[in-house]
């Protein structure tokens, strides 16, 4: 059986070189362009021909665009407004990422760190300039938990420091160890319906094939929850840099 | 000690670390169950929380997944 790190390899699709640079469009550039067309698609046909009894369409575009709405004003409140379309385009595309994986044989950006660091560089270095907008050199404070006598400060900014510069870390690994290990575990026990049944006359694969089922239905569940932990997060990280503590 | 043998041990001590996740993900429900238990209106406000805290806890069980299955097909 091949290996169930497998259906991760990333395959050009057309060779693009410049100079020493491989820039070649790859499966992963493919899921992320439908991804985009996708998501841009539902939202702009949806709209289109907006009326106050909104059709499917239109239905889902203003279900998702609520959805994050009220996310933001839960976390930020009204000065969140101005963030509303990072977070949205983030969560949208994260959202659209992980559930395209979930459609057999296609490919998972997500499951890639490199992507999902990417993404959470550009939270981090975000909200950190935003941090220091707003603040100027105030935002230092940001490190100084308040309420806290002089030599336990010692102990305590090193360690907030520290946690503040494993936020995106912690952001792009979450993600991308979900969708890995979802995808890997999906993988390893559709093995089992295969090797349960033929050694049983295919009796015995209906229980690995009944586990599969049930872990879809997970896999989905999850691929949703992690793109609303990543948009909750980045909101939380916008809220920290606007109000600080 | 055989080396592949030694990748396979590591493979399965490295998913010890799941334990502390199980022990967390009956933290977090329990914890919802006893709050819903206490004040059934608060339910769809804890249930943001709930899932928030799930997605945390799990993805901890998951860094030891990927290390365990690092050993196992990468090395």
């Amino acid at each position: 059986m091949a290996s169930p790190l497998e259906q991760f390899k990333i395959k050009p699709l057309i060779d693009i070189q410049a100079g020493s640079l491989d820039l070649s469009y790859t499966n992963s550039s493919l899921f992320m362009t439908i991804a985009l067309v996708l998501g841009s698609g539902i939202l702009i046909l949806g709209m289109s021909r907006a009326a106050v009894i909104p059709g499917r369409m239109q239905s889902i575009a203003e279900l998702m665009y609520e959805f994050v709405g009220n996310l933001i004003r839960d976390t930020i409140g009204s000065e969140g407004r101005k963030y509303f379309p990072f977070i949205f385009s983030l969560f949208v595309f994260i959202l659209l990422g992980n559930m395209l994986g979930m459609i057999p044989y296609a490919f998972t950006f997500t499951s890639h760190i490199i992507v999902t660091l990417a993404l959470a560089m550009v939270v981090f270095v975000g909200v950190t300039i935003l941090g220091f907008a707003k603040h100027g050199l105030h935002f230092f404070k940001f490190f100084v938990p308040p309420g806290v006598p002089g030599p336990m400060l010692l102990l305590l900014v090193p360690i907030e420091v520290i946690s503040y510069l494993s936020r995106p870390i912690s952001l792009s690994v979450r993600l991308f160890a979900n969708m890995l290990a979802g995808h890997t575990l999906i993988k390893v026990i559709a093995g089992f319906v295969f090797g349960l049944g033929a050694v049983t006359f295919a009796v015995g694969g209906i229980l690995p094939l009944a586990l599969i089922t049930a872990l879809t239905a997970l896999e989905i569940l999850i691929a949703f929850l992690q793109a609303y932990v990543f948009a909750i997060l980045t909101c939380l990280y916008i809220n920290d840099a606007l109000h600080m503590h | 000690m055989d080396a592949s043998a030694a990748k396979l041990i590591g493979a399965g001590l490295a998913v010890i670390g799941v334990i502390g996740s199980g022990i967390g993900i009956g933290n977090v429900f329990a914890a919802y169950i006893q709050a819903i238990g206490r004040n059934p209106s608060a339910k769809d406000d804890v249930r943001t929380e709930l899932f928030l805290g799930f997605a945390l806890v799990e993805a901890l069980a998951l860094f030891a997944l990927i290390v365990a299955l690092l050993l196992l097909f990468v090395f």
